[in-house]
C-alpha cells in the first residue's frame, strides 16, 4: 500500500469524505457492479437450463418417464406399473444425460480458457489439434493394440497432453508465443488427420467402424465409470481452472502488463495445462464432439455482454452437448445421429459467424 | 462481505465507510509504510528510487544495453531520449523486471530499505513499481471501470480479493486522469486519446511509488500528447509519484522532464537536467543530428530546431 489517497489535496483528506468523493465512487461502483450481475444471472440461467436439458434429455423421448416417477427411481425402487423404467433411467437415459452434461462443461470451459489466454476466437482445442492428438491415439490403440475400457481414454488423454507439450515447446519464449501456437496448433490438427486417414485405410472394416464412431463424438458408450472417471477429474480440475481464471484475466492484458501486474506469463500459459487435461478427459469419455469448445466461448461471452466467463461458457457447453444428443436421437424420425454430428452442423455456420466478427473486431 | 446492490443510497453509505477505511489505512501507510514519496523541490533531493549498475541486457545473446549505469531520481520526471534501436525500451523492461538482466543489477530505494528488484516477489514489486507497456492488448469486450480494476491485482491475495478500498483506488485512479464519466463504456467505442488516459488509470490504480510508461504518447495527435503528459506531471506534482517515460520526441522531453537521460547504441551519453543537458552538441552527439537550440517562449526549456542529419557539427552561428 502506498500513499496517494492521503497526499491527494483537498477536502477529502482530514475532514472525512467529500460529497464529490462519494458521487464519483458510487458511479464506479455502480459500473463495476452492473456487468457482473449480469454475469451472475446469466450462470444461474445457464444452470437453470442445464438442469432442464438434463430432465428434458431423461424423461422425454421414446420411452417417456413421469417426473413423479423419477426420484423413486433415483432411489433405486422398482416401479410396479413399469418395471423396464428403472433399468431404461438408470443404464441409457441419465448416464447418457450426465456423460453430456459433464464432458460439455468441460468442452466449453476448456475452449474459452484457450481463447481468452491466447487472446484468439480460433484458440480452441479442437481447432488446434488438441483434440485431434486424443482421436489420433485413440484410434491407434484401438486398431493396433486393441486397447479397450480405461486404455482408450488413457490413451488419448496421452496424445492430448503430447500434443499440447509440442506446442508449448515450440512456442515457449517468444513475444508472439499465443499467436504461433494457434498456427502451430493447426499445423499439427492437419497432420494428426492425415495420420488418422492413415490408420483408417490400414485397419480391418470392424475396427474402422469403432473408430469412426468414437471419432464423431457419441455419448453412446456413456457407463457409470465412466461417468465416475469423468466426475473425478472434473472435481479436480475444475478448483485449479478458478485459480488459473484469475491469471487469465491478466493474460488477456498481454504478457507484459501481465508481468509486471505480478502474474508472470508463464502462469498464465499453466492454465493452458488444466484446460488440455479437461478437453483430453472430456474426448477420452465421448470423442472429440465437434465445435462444442469452439462456439461455448462465444456464445457465452454474448450472454454476458462482451466479458469472458469461465463457468458460463461450461454450462454452454453443458446445454449444447445434451440439447444436441436429444436433437440427434429424436429430430428426424427412425435416425439415431451421434451427438457430434448435430454439433457439426449446427456449428460450422456459427463458427463462421465468428470469424466473420472476429475479423470486423481486427479491422476496427 | 461486499454487497451487490446498484441502489445508489446504499452504494452512498457504503462508499463513505469505505473511504474512510481506505483514508485511514493510507494515513497508517504514511507513517510507518516505505514509499519515500517527496514532491519536487523539496530538500533532500535526487536521491535515486531507481538504481541501475553495470547493467547489461541482451535478446537471445545479442546485447542491446551496455553496462548502463542509471540514477531515477526520486519524485521526479525522468525522461529516456535516444534515437530509434538505441536500447531505451530495452531500459525500461530491465528496470521493470520484464527482462533479467545478463549482467549488472537494479535496485529499488526507499527511506527505509534498498532492495534487488529480483529479490522481491512478483506482486511485492508491482505494489511499488507499475509499467505501461507502448501499446497493450485490448481484451475483448471490456469496459474502462473494469480495465482499470485489473490494476489492482497486485494488493489481492488468494485469501483477500476484491474490497472497498480497490474501489476507492480506482475511483481515485479515474478521478485523476478524467475517466470517471466513461466508467461504463467499453473501451475499444473510445478514441485513442481516451484509451491512453484509461490504461494510464489502469497503472494509477496499482498505486505504486514509481510509473514507468514506454511511448505513452505513440498514436495520438499532438494536442493529445500534450493532453498526457500534462496529466503526467500533474500527477507528479500532486502526488509525489516518480515518473519515468521513453518519449520519441526530444522537445516534449525537454519540457516535461525535470532528468533527462540519454542514450545512444546502448550507452548512456548524458544525463541531466534538459536544461543542463540539450545543446546543439548533445543533439549531435545523441541522434547525428544538426539543430539550432533556443529557447521556447512558452515554458522556456531549450526547443530543438533540427537544421540537417548531414550537417553533425551543427549550425552555423
Amino acid at each position: 500500500m502506498t500513499t496517494d489517497l492521503a497526499r491527494r489535496p483537498g477536502p477529502a483528506s482530514a475532514a472525512g469524505p467529500a460529497s464529490a468523493d462519494i458521487d464519483d465512487l458510487v458511479r464506479v461502483v455502480r459500473a463495476r457492479r452492473r456487468p457482473l450481475r449480469r454475469v451472475r444471472l446469466v450462470i444461474a440461467g445457464l444452470a437453470v437450463a442445464t438442469l432442464g436439458a438434463v430432465l428434458v434429455r431423461v424423461l422425454l423421448g421414446d420411452y417417456v418417464v413421469a417426473l413423479a416417477d423419477l426420484v423413486p427411481i433415483l432411489r433405486g425402487d422398482t416401479l410396479p406399473n413399469a418395471p423396464g423404467a428403472s433399468f431404461i433411467v438408470m443404464e441409457a437415459k441419465l448416464p447418457r444425460a450426465l456423460v453430456g452434461a459433464i464432458a460439455g462443461m468441460a468442452f466449453g470451459a476448456s475452449g474459452a480458457m484457450f481463447q481468452t489466454t491466447l487472446r484468439n476466437p480460433l484458440a480452441s482445442p479442437d481447432i488446434i489439434g488438441i483434440s485431434l492428438g486424443a482421436s489420433a491415439a485413440a484410434v491407434i490403440a484401438l486398431t493396433f493394440l486393441d486397447a479397450q475400457g480405461i486404455w482408450l481414454p488413457a490413451a488419448a488423454l496421452a496424445g492430448a497432453l503430447a500434443v499440447s507439450l509440442l506446442m508449448y515447446a515450440v512456442g515457449r519464449g517468444t513475444l508472439l508465443a499465443g499467436r504461433r501456437m494457434v498456427l502451430v496448433g493447426i499445423g499439427i490438427a492437419a497432420l494428426l488427420s492425415s495420420v488418422i486417414q492413415f490408420v483408417m485405410t490400414r485397419t480391418s472394416i470392424q475396427d474402422a467402424q469403432a473408430a469412426l464412431v468414437w471419432l464423431t463424438g457419441s455419448l453412446a458408450r456413456a457407463t457409470w465409470p465412466v461417468i465416475g472417471l469423468l466426475t473425478a477429474a472434473v472435481l479436480v480440475l475444475a478448483p485449479l481452472l478458478a485459480v488459473c481464471a484469475r491469471w487469465m484475466r491478466l493474460a488477456e492484458l498481454g504478457d507484459d502488463l501481465a508481468t509486471t501486474l505480478g502474474a508472470p506469463a508463464g502462469r498464465a500459459r499453466l492454465g493452458l495445462v488444466v484446460a488440455v487435461a479437461l478437453a483430453a478427459v472430456a474426448t477420452s469419455a465421448t470423442g472429440p464432439i465437434a465445435f462444442v469448445a469452439f462456439l461455448a466461448g462465444p456464445i457465452a461471452r454474448r450472454l454476458c455482454g462482451g466479458r469472458p466467463s469461465l463457468w458460463a461458457a461450461a454450462l454452454v457447453g453443458a446445454v449444447v452437448v445434451v440439447v444436441s444428443d436429444f436433437a440427434g436421437d429424436y429430430l428426424i424420425p427412425d435416425v439415431n445421429l451421434p451427438v457430434g454430428v448435430v454439433t457439426g452442423a449446427l456449428g460450422a455456420p456459427l463458427m463462421i459467424a465468428v470469424i466473420i466478427a472476429a475479423g470486423r473486431a481486427g479491422k476496427a | 462481505m461486499s454487497s451487490t446492490t446498484l441502489r445508489p443510497a446504499t452504494i452512498a453509505a457504503e462508499a463513505a465507510h469505505a473511504l474512510e477505511v481506505a483514508h485511514a489505512a493510507q494515513a497508517h501507510d504514511s507513517t510507518s509504510g516505505p514509499a519515500p514519496q517527496r514532491r519536487s523541490g523539496t530538500p533532500g533531493r535526487d536521491a535515486p528510487a531507481l538504481r541501475a549498475r553495470g547493467l547489461i541486457l541482451s535478446y537471445d545473446g545479442r546485447r542491446v544495453v551496455e553496462g548502463l549505469d542509471l540514477d531515477v531520481p526520486a519524485g521526479k520526471v525522468t525522461v529516456v531520449v535516444g534515437p530509434n534501436g538505441c536500447g531505451k525500451s530495452t531500459v525500461l523492461r530491465g528496470l521493470s523486471r520484464l527482462l533479467r538482466p545478463t549482467e549488472g543489477h537494479v535496485h529499488l530505494s526507499s527511506t527505509d530499505a534498498d532492495d534487488d528488484v529480483w529479490a522481491l516477489r512478483p506482486k511485492e514489486f508491482a505494489r511499488r513499481v507499475a509499467l505501461l507497456p507502448q501499446s497493450p492488448p485490448l481484451p475483448e469486450g471490456i469496459t474502462v471501470v473494469d480495465l482499470v480494476g485489473r490494476g489492482r491485482h497486485p494488493h489481492h491475495t488468494h485469501v483477500r480479493r476484491w474490497s472497498a478500498a480497490d474501489d476507492a483506488a480506482v475511483m481515485e485512479a479515474m478521478r485523476a486522469t478524467g475517466t470517471v464519466e466513461l466508467a461504463e463504456r467499453h473501451v475499444e467505442e473510445l478514441s485513442g486519446g481516451q484509451r491512453q488516459r484509461v490504461w494510464i488509470a489502469l497503472t494509477l490504480a496499482q498505486q505504486t511509488e514509481i510509473v514507468l510508461l514506454d511511448e505513452p504518447t505513440t498514436y495520438l495527435d499532438v494536442a493529445h500528447q500534450i493532453d498526457v503528459l500534462d496529466l503526467l506531471r500533474d500527477l507528479n506534482r500532486t502526488k509525489g509519484t516518480t515518473v519515468v517515460m521513453v518519449l520519441h520526441d526530444l522537445n516534449l522531453a525537454a519540457r516535461y522532464a525535470d532528468h533527462v537521460v540519454a542514450m545512444r547504441d546502448g550507452r548512456l551519453v548524458g544525463s541531466g537536467a534538459p536544461a543542463d543537458l540539450v545543446d546543439e552538441d548533445f543533439v549531435a552527439r545523441v541522434f547525428g543530428l544538426g539543430s539550432r537550440v533556443i529557447t521556447d517562449p512558452v515554458t522556456g526549456s531549450p526547443l530543438v530546431v533540427p537544421t540537417s542529419t548531414r550537417e553533425q557539427t551543427g549550425a552555423t552561428p
